[in-house]
């Protein structure tokens, strides 16, 4: 859908797993849920968060595939590994740094989310960001998303020294322009070192 | 003669509940299909009502859609809504009226299991009178069938005793706004909740038990709202609160009176507010005054400093929303725990204006337009009073009978189990209602059932309850009948009629007009269609609180659902209740009504110390006959757990997922544990939904509140132990009973 985006917001989730339910109702893989949800510590707080892939620019994934099995469409959503092609060697599911693809046993296959392109290329929102009750997951329009919420969206992310630009949007407290969760990118190591 | 055939085990095997897990015809093959026809209508899952498509191929329905032009939920759905399709074509679907057998059912004609029916109800009246036989409604029913039921219990049987489930959710609040504003449904669109400064929720698990409200909360606090959240556990959108309360079971009334206390002590009441628009201040204002924050906390077991933030944040808003459900309605005392925020909600002046009011959140699929048209065992269609000899006569002429045949009010719910338990009543009706699971004190209920000389039950799956039927007539899901429920914001919708009840099966009004010809009452019951019933209601609703008569399902469809009340075809129909802080008495004034404290009716005690409550996960809806047979919400949360603080499993010697024995003053349950910091280490939670050795309702206790007569489901007293064996029912390899 032109002019959408995806943006997800863990902080609004409220762990009702209708993403789950729902991805696995969808027409390319029925029956197989690609939402990773999980509780954050279920014995020390109710937090839970629900993710879909976040679609990198250079989707580590595929770099690392040594079938050449994944792929990236016109729109920039990264598929599954196409079937023929997989080898089921799992080298993305260690690779991503957002840890989403599954390796599915039954088909020996990697799959993930392909953010619903069979909805998105008809005019319809993705299945999960669609039927959220809470917009954890929500596919709208920039303006929309800026006009509405208090915080920011990003989609930089870094892990240690890779910096990572992705399709979806996290949604971070304002003010912040990238998401960094290694100490190391808050650490001076001298200017040889500066990404 | 109404015990339960055989053993549970075969009646298990034969008619579930089984989780379906795949749509009909598999993942791969039939619902791959694309569909006929996509049918606009609405989830059966609760009151929220969100709007949703079903994807029909020929007679079935094959998935869902979302439909997002609906503007209530715009495409949103709980994972009860995602897969609600599941429960049509299930293989435990009863396909023909059944006939108990000594040694089970056997199928049956429609022929001989209504004749059977109508013989056994005559012959009991005939011997004991017209009462002693009752009927049981549901709230899950769509409106025309509930005002069917309230029809036929009155016209065709002649009994005065008709109640239903919506006994069991939120009567309480529905007595309290009668007291206080003269009407029994949300002062308030939810479009009013977005608009907000403070939401305060008490007693209200929104993440779970009404998601699709959380969107409206989280968009309040988009735009800087507080959120303030009462409850003993940490509930899902307690993550976002400004201001988390973590009161004791059964101690909302003092919290309240206690924050009406500062707002009072504070000058922080809305002074022009009261003087204009309401009765009764000075009462209420002195019956608090010996609720000071100390006390208030050292009671409740929340901090003094919070207490008072709280009043004063719900206080200065400036534009504040109240939202309660069960957890302030079930209670002994839950029509003064109810009264007591629309207290504090009138002191403050925050009600009728845009972002203010206090609101109940409906629980069951029509807990509100079940409860308007005459299934309450005190209420005519309309929401009228059936003491009104004004309504009786209305009501008498619409119906073609004299106004001293109709009856007059009869027992509520649980007086109607206790009253069969006791031998007055010896006949039952029952649709929609699975009283062996939602009742409290479920060993009572069995034993009720049992004593029953007839038992008839008209369902679509057989129920834990139905096993104890002498007859079951097959009856038809949500979306096999056209009509209209009425959701928790007061809009009334256009439920369409998706499919045929499958085989044999027939639908519910069907089945209610047959049963009432061979009564020999055909003549007032002459309805070839819902929409025919409707029009009907229309006119018995005309002139009532709740007046329908305004609304067609043509206008339903052109307006995305119309707002009762709604006296004419040309009435916009009514959003917001109370605009300008005008009550629908005759006067205007919005009731002060002074709350008095109430001890629960099972007191924890030094052999039964810790708090017993229950309530919903999201996966699960009321009794479970329907979603405990979705696989996929099966999968999410397969068996009830007890919640326990690690404080208290520490004490007790409990790991995580070690078997825990919970006795009560009734029976013992033995559950596996769940040890979560989201509890109050004085406080075990249960969830309600599951049936026999699973059964929260084991340990619950009979006491209603004198006024709504809603049984004391959240406060009950128990201890608990680690258990020295595995329970039966986890033991047995089929899983046994769920």
């Amino acid at each position: 859908m032109f002019g959408y985006e995806f943006f997800v917001d863990p902080s609004r989730c409220i762990g009702c797993q209708a993403c789950v339910k729902a991805c696995e109702e969808c027409e390319t893989h029925r029956g197989v849920s690609m939402i990773n949800f999980d509780y954050l510590d279920r014995s020390n707080s109710i937090a839970s968060a629900a993710f879909v892939c976040f679609h990198c620019d250079d989707p580590t994934c595929a770099e690392v595939c040594p079938a050449d099995a994944i792929k990236i469409g016109e729109d920039g959503v990264v598929q599954s590994a196409l079937k023929p092609r997989c080898i089921a060697c799992s080298n993305c599911v260690l690779a991503c740094p957002f840890g989403i693809p599954k390796l599915v046993p039954e088909y020996e296959q990697m799959m993930k989310c392909d953010m619903c392109y069979d909805r998105t290329s008809a005019g319809k929102r993705p299945m999960c960001a669609t039927v959220c009750p809470s917009q954890a997951l929500a596919y709208v329009r920039p303006e929309e998303i800026a006009r509405t919420r208090r915080e920011k969206p990003v989609n930089d992310f870094r892990f240690g020294q890779q910096l990572v630009r992705t399709k979806v949007f996290m949604m971070a407290p304002a003010g912040l322009d990238q998401i960094a969760i290694d100490v190391v990118d808050y650490m001076w190591e001298g200017v040889s070192h500066e990404a | 003669m109404a015990k339960p055939p055989v053993d549970l085990q075969q009646l298990t095997t034969e008619f579930g509940p089984h989780p379906q897990r795949v749509p009909p015809g598999g993942w791969q093959e039939e619902s791959r299909n694309p569909a006929e026809r996509l049918v606009k209508t609405h989830c059966c899952f609760c009151g929220q009502q969100c709007g949703i498509q079903l994807k029909v191929r020929g007679n079935s329905v094959i998935g869902f859609e979302p439909w997002e032009e609906f503007p209530f939920n715009e495409g949103k759905l709980c994972p009860k809504g995602v897969k609600r399709y599941i429960q049509s074509n299930h293989p435990d679907r009863l396909l023909d009226p059944l006939i108990r057998t000594s040694g089970g059912f056997r199928k049956a004609g429609w022929e001989e299991a209504l004749d059977l029916t109508v013989k056994r109800l005559q012959e009991i009246q005939a011997k004991y009178g017209k009462d002693s036989v009752a009927v049981f409604g549901g709230a899950s029913l769509i409106t025309e069938k509930a005002y069917l039921m309230g029809k036929f219990a009155r016209v065709a049987l002649g009994t005065r005793h008709i109640d239903y489930n919506g006994r069991l959710c939120m009567v309480s609040a529905g007595v309290a706004y009668k007291l206080a504003f003269n009407v029994d449904r949300s002062p308030i669109p939810w479009s009013d909740i977005a608009e907000a400064d403070v939401v305060f929720c008490i007693g209200a698990n929104v993440g779970e038990c009404a998601p699709i409200t959380t969107d409206y909360i989280w968009r309040a606090r988009d735009h800087g709202a507080r959120l303030i959240v009462a409850d003993p556990r940490f509930t899902p959108i307690s993550r976002n609160a400004d201001l988390y309360l973590p009161l004791r079971p059964g101690t909302d009334l003092v919290l309240l009176m206690g924050m009406l206390h500062v707002v009072l002590r504070d000058g922080l009441e809305d002074r022009d507010f009261i003087a204009a628009h309401t009765t009764g201040f000075d009462d209420v204002a002195e019956s608090i005054k010996s609720y000071d924050l100390h006390s208030v906390a050292e009671r409740t077991g929340v901090p003094p400093e919070a207490i008072e933030r709280a009043a004063r944040w719900f206080a200065q808003g400036p534009r504040s929303v109240a939202l309660h459900a069960r957890g302030l309605e079930h209670q002994s005392k839950g029509v003064e725990n109810v009264l007591a925020l629309i207290n504090l909600t009138l002191a403050t002046g925050k009600i009728g204006r845009e972002g203010c009011g206090c609101a109940m959140i409906t629980g069951q699929g029509n807990g509100q337009g079940g409860r308007e048209h005459g299934q309450k065992c005190d209420q005519l269609p309309g929401a009228r009073s059936i003491h009104d000899p004004a309504a009786r006569e209305h009501v008498a002429r619409v119906w073609g009978i004299q106004p001293e045949d109709l009856p007059q009010a009869g027992y509520s719910a649980q007086e109607i189990m206790n009253a069969i338990h006791e031998g007055k009543i010896k006949g039952l009706l029952s649709i929609c209602f699975n009283p062996t699971v939602s009742l409290p004190h479920a060993e009572y209920t069995k034993e009720a059932l049992n004593r029953l000389e007839f038992f008839g039950v008209i369902d679509f799956f057989l129920s834990e309850t139905a096993r104890h039927a002498d007859v079951v007539l097959a009856g038809s899901l949500q979306e096999e009948e056209e009509g209209v429920t009425c959701s928790t914001e007061g809009r009334v919708l256009h439920i369409r009629k998706a499919v045929d009840p499958p085989a044999n099966a027939w639908t519910d009004s069907r089945i209610i007009c047959e049963l009432a010809r061979r009564l020999g009452k055909e003549r007032y019951f002459p309805f070839q269609s819902t929409r025919e019933i409707f029009d009907e209601l229309r006119e018995a609703s005309r002139g009532g609180i709740a007046d329908y008569y305004g609304i067609t399902y043509e206008r339903i469809d052109r307006e995305m659902g119309v707002f009762w009340p709604c006296p004419s075809e040309d009435h916009p129909g009514t959003p917001r209740l109370m605009e300008g802080g005008v009550s629908l008495f005759p006067d205007g004034k919005c009731r002060f009504q002074v709350t008095e404290w109430k001890e629960s009716g099972d007191p924890i005690a030094e052999d039964f110390p810790l708090y017993f409550t229950t309530g919903r996960v999201v996966s699960q809806y009321l009794s479970g006959t329907q979603t405990r047979r979705i696989g996929g919400l099966v999968d999410m949360y397969p068996e009830p757990r007890v919640e326990i603080h690690p404080r208290l499993a520490e004490h007790h010697g409990i790991g995580e997922g070690d078997w825990v024995a919970i006795t009560s003053r009734r029976a013992e349950l033995t559950l596996r544990a769940m040890i979560v910091k989201t509890i109050r280490p004085d406080t075990v939670f249960v969830p309600y939904h599951w049936a026999d050795e699973q059964s929260a309702n084991k340990l619950t206790h009979r006491t209603l509140d004198p006024r709504s007569k809603i049984p004391e489901f959240k406060v009950s007293a128990c201890r608990i132990r680690k258990a020295e064996h595995v329970p039966e029912w986890a033991t047995n390899p089929n899983g046994g009973p769920r």
